[in-house]
């Protein structure tokens, strides 16, 4: 099954700058240009991004 | 098997976990994602599961507590995974990694623990400053303290005991190593070092994740040799060792990660290391766990306080 992915424009929920994403996955993680936050792909129809979860105690390698 | 089933745990796609899908797919396989934020497992039924088909599972959780216990599962209920259960029991704590090495007998820095403030700091002054506190599960560099004196280590450990969860007073203590503004991040997969970076930062903590930079690191046998003793000491399969480079003893292995990245260490290498993983999950699916790792008649005997059986897929 080929994996799904988008292109697109969506909105950073930090600063509501346009994030310009290409060939993006669910779940895929990306930066907003604009302020930095670290967001999230949760929608790819339509794109939409959200902060990404904060590091929890045993995230890692 | 010409088309295997294999299935990628994950809980976020980064750039690692991107990688390893496009890689698969290069390789024709029927790839699943399974988003462990989705996941719910019937841990009763080990015979009529949703895994039952996958060839391997392949785990690239963020979190290990999901990670170990996804593995442990999987691992039951007869399914080969990348890495095991027991690898990852092993590797997601420091102490358990420190006591699989040492009775091995694969160099290390020396490392004492205590559970209680006054015998922590007994311990850390019988080590002599400075030494290097670090909490058994946590990745990234996070919460290590360097510890100069004896104030700094009251102070810490009364923190540490106060403000932390229990794990926290597991007080896992280390002897600081004097190493020459970097370190080595190695890379095993199976019975081989496939590449390996030098990590240099001028902070005592060079974690590429902490901003240290990279550049190749050449393989020599003793670094080969080292890195392929601590892997299998750790159960095997696919992971990133950090090494210090002692003056006076050599090599010494600090860490050894199951989930391991490499975004940073793929360029100064010139290595492909997703599909150096990937190999290595297909080898495993098709011949299994130990001849994926080269074991025949010397697949070691890993004892595990958490997850002692089962892990062997």
């Amino acid at each position: 099954m080929p994996i799904e992915t988008a292109s697109g424009q969506a909105q950073c929920p930090e600063c509501f700058a346009d994030v310009t994403l290409t060939k993006v996955m669910q779940n895929e993680i990306t930066q907003c240009p604009g302020c930095g936050a670290e967001l999230e792909i949760t929608s790819l129809e339509p794109l939409t991004l959200s902060l990404a979860p904060q590091e929890e105690e045993d995230w890692g390698e | 098997m010409n088309n295997p089933k294999v299935g990628v745990l994950y809980s976020r796609v980064r750039v690692e976990e991107k990688l390893l899908f496009e890689a698969f797919e290069k390789r024709g396989v029927q790839l699943d994602l399974l988003d462990d934020q989705k996941l719910i497992f019937d841990i009763t039924d080990v015979k009529n599961h949703p895994y039952q088909d996958y060839d391997v599972i392949v785990e690239r959780c963020i979190n290990h507590s999901r990670a170990l216990y996804s593995l442990k599962i999987l691992n039951d209920q007869g399914v080969k995974t990348v890495n095991t259960a027991l690898c990852a029991d092993i590797c997601g704590n420091k102490l358990m990694t420190t006591s699989a090495l040492a009775a091995a007998g694969v160099p290390q820095p020396k490392a004492l623990v205590a559970y209680t403030a006054d015998s922590a700091l007994e311990a850390i002054e019988t080590l002599g400053y400075p030494v290097v506190l670090k909490p058994t599960v946590g990745s990234w560099g996070r919460l290590l303290s360097k510890v100069n004196d004896r104030d700094a280590a009251e102070t810490i450990l009364e923190h540490k005991e106060t403000l932390g969860s229990y794990h926290h007073s597991i007080f896992y203590i280390q002897e600081y190593i004097k190493k020459p503004g970097r370190d080595i991040r190695a890379f095993q997969v199976g019975p081989e070092t496939i590449c390996a970076i030098y990590r240099t930062s001028p902070n005592w903590i060079t974690n590429t994740a902490r901003g240290g930079s990279s550049s190749n690191c050449p393989i020599t046998p003793e670094l080969a040799d080292i890195c392929t003793r601590a892997a299998k000491a750790c159960g095997g399969g696919v992971v990133a060792l950090d090494l210090f480079e002692d003056p006076d003893r050599g090599l010494l292995v600090n860490e050894v990660n199951y989930t391991m990245e490499f975004r940073n260490s793929i360029a100064p290498t010139n290595v492909n290391i997703p599909d150096r993983m990937v190999d290595f999950c297909l080898d495993v699916a098709k011949n299994g766990w130990n001849a994926a790792n080269g074991w025949s008649g010397d697949a070691p005997h890993l004892a595990s306080i958490s997850l002692a059986e089962g892990a062997s897929a």
